[in-house]
């Protein structure tokens, strides 16, 4: 059914993304083409992948923006990973004519049946962030499931139970839990930190929150340009060292 | 947007088609037309040819034609779903409609209505057909509140050209020169209706880089490297920028062979009656050329706020 569901979803499983700490490494896009192309909505195709204009599926994409400031000229580089923000007033379930799109009541992810999907890629067309792709190859639409088949696995370590994007991303700018809930770990970080949505004037309501890089220190407080030398007894040091050390010291 | 040709087809000729099937409608109920075998024979063939090889070539795009039904179960939600439905019931009357006057040779009463019917539900269909554009916000170009406008009133403009080419081919005097002055007025309006369009559209669109990366704290946005090197499905899809390089002269364009030639011709053919046929059949065909310009642009010029993450 492509109907939404009647009361939004209670549990809203999502990521929590940190600007500030994301390096733009492209891990999370990789981990998640790799853990993706043998699951739920597998394969994850790729088109002319060694030639000279390859082209595929990926459900996790980083692109890296600067803003400079008018005033100032003061420039800042932000990486910038883009996947489905599992939105609550998701425009890409409501479209689809097969009911091959839908929103899970139970925890808020959006999936796709391939099994009915007729590839009209109107979908893709009402999602404003660029969330789904349309597999050419086997001619149905594909988006992130949030690792549904990864999150919920019991065969799985409980710490593995997160989306491959978050479990690999080595700088911890991903996190994932329960933005439905107020006191969950997610929903804290992001009152913490002033997270907040993409696009929010789409009318999506997106899950997924984004944490602002945090304002440049100036003056005070800044790291010293230059470390001064803290340590400089020879205690420890072997024989010879200590020898010179002691000649050399007046 | 990529203007994918199934679509642009799609949208025209349907259009054209149930705009026929509306007019046919009109004049069987105003008793201008009788109900004579050819001419019925051949205003519902063209008429339904275009509908159906329109509806048929729209399933062309489609990942999974062989699963296009199911594309019907979604009507509570989906426009597209809504259109497809509606489609196949404007084959109800229409069809009735259709065979009372070619079998029966019977257009008037009951069956007149039957053919009002038939002309609503066109209209309806259109309708459906535009909100599939219009009910997405995400292509600004698109959500704009001229569009169901546009798309109904160019379905009236082409369907009663065609009409009235078909009548003053057919020698049907009586409804050749009834029909003079609502398609004179449908082309205007149309023609109004689409400057309102451009000059809406032509405000741009309230998203932003800024508001799309909620990096505008920090200054103007601007992309310096993107996730991938070579197009991907969005950017093929999505991210279509000749048109909007051309967009001045192909309107200048649209606004001449959709608008202003037909428009002249129309008036043409009325004063002068002994080249009628001449007349009409050259104002259908710049209209033609003229309303696949236009779609072209409608869907070219209409830009997915996806891009606002490309830097186009």
């Amino acid at each position: 059914m492509t109907c939404l569901p009647k009361e939004s979803p209670a549990k809203k499983l999502g990521l929590v993304i940190d600007l500030d700490i994301c390096v733009g490494c492209h891990a999370c896009a990789v981990n998640c083409k790799e853990w993706n192309t043998s699951g739920k909505m597998a394969p994850l195709t790729d088109l002319d992948a060694y030639g000279a204009k390859p082209d595929g599926v990926w459900f996790n994409r980083v692109h890296t923006f600067e803003a400079v400031d008018p005033d100032t000229g003061v420039s800042r580089t932000t990486h910038f990973p883009k996947s489905c923000l599992h939105c609550d007033d998701a425009p890409c379930v409501t479209v689809c004519p097969t009911g091959a799109s839908y929103k899970r009541e139970e925890d808020g992810i959006v999936l796709v049946n391939t099994d009915i999907c007729i590839g009209c890629k109107l979908c893709s067309w009402a999602c404003p962030y660029g969330a789904r792709e349309y597999d050419e190859d086997e001619g149905v639409m594909k988006k992130c499931t949030l690792c549904v088949d990864k999150i919920y696995n019991e065969n799985l370590p409980e710490q593995s139970r997160v989306p491959a994007c978050v479990s690999t991303c080595p700088t911890g700018a991903r996190s994932f839990g329960d933005l439905g809930d107020p006191d969950s770990d997610v929903s804290k970080l992001v009152a913490a930190r002033k997270g907040y949505a993409l696009m929010p004037e789409q009318g999506t309501k997106p899950g997924n929150r984004y944490l602002p890089p945090r304002p440049k220190q100036v003056g005070k407080g800044v790291a010293p340009r230059m470390l001064t030398h803290q340590d400089d007894s020879s205690d420890g040091a072997g024989l010879l060292a200590r020898w010179v050390d002691k000649i050399l010291t007046a | 947007m990529h203007p994918a040709k199934s679509v642009l087809f799609f949208t025209t000729t349907t259009g054209a088609g149930y705009g026929l099937l509306f007019w046919l409608g009109v004049l069987s109920y105003r008793k201008l037309l009788a109900a004579d075998f050819t001419f019925g024979l051949i205003s519902f063939g063209a008429a339904f040819i275009l509908v159906i090889s329109g509806l048929l070539s729209s399933t062309l795009h489609l990942g999974h034609p062989e699963r296009a039904w199911r594309a019907l179960s979604q009507w509570r939600s989906s426009w597209l779903s809504r259109e497809g439905l509606l489609a196949i019931i404007t084959f109800i009357p229409t069809g009735l409609f259709a065979l009372s006057w070619v079998v029966l040779g019977e257009n008037t009463g009951v069956f007149a209505v039957l053919g009002l019917v038939g002309g609503a539900f066109s209209m309806l269909t259109v309708f459906s057909t535009s909100m599939i554009y219009a009910s997405l916000k995400a292509v600004p170009a698109w959500s704009c509140r001229w569009t169901p406008w546009v798309y109904l009133v160019l379905s009236l403009m082409s369907g009663g050209l065609l009409a009235a080419m078909l009548s003053v081919i057919g020698g049907r005097w009586l409804a050749a020169d009834w029909l003079v002055l609502p398609v004179l007025f449908f082309v205007g309006l149309a023609l109004v209706l689409k400057l309102s369009y451009w000059s809406t559209i032509d405000r741009g669109m309230s998203s932003s880089a800024q508001s799309a990366t909620g990096l505008g704290e920090f200054g103007e946005v601007k992309l310096i490297e993107s996730p991938h090197d070579q197009p991907n499905f969005l950017l093929k899809e999505m991210g279509f920028a000749i048109a909007r390089k051309h967009s001045k002269k192909l309107r200048q364009l649209v606004i001449l062979f959709a608008f202003l030639f037909p428009f002249a011709l129309m008036s043409a053919q009325w004063f002068i009656p002994d080249f009628a046929a001449i007349f009409i059949i050259l104002a259908v065909v710049c209209a033609g050329i003229g309303l696949f310009m236009e779609r072209w642009l409608f869907f070219a010029e209409a830009k997915h706020v996806v891009t606002l993450y490309y830097d186009q």
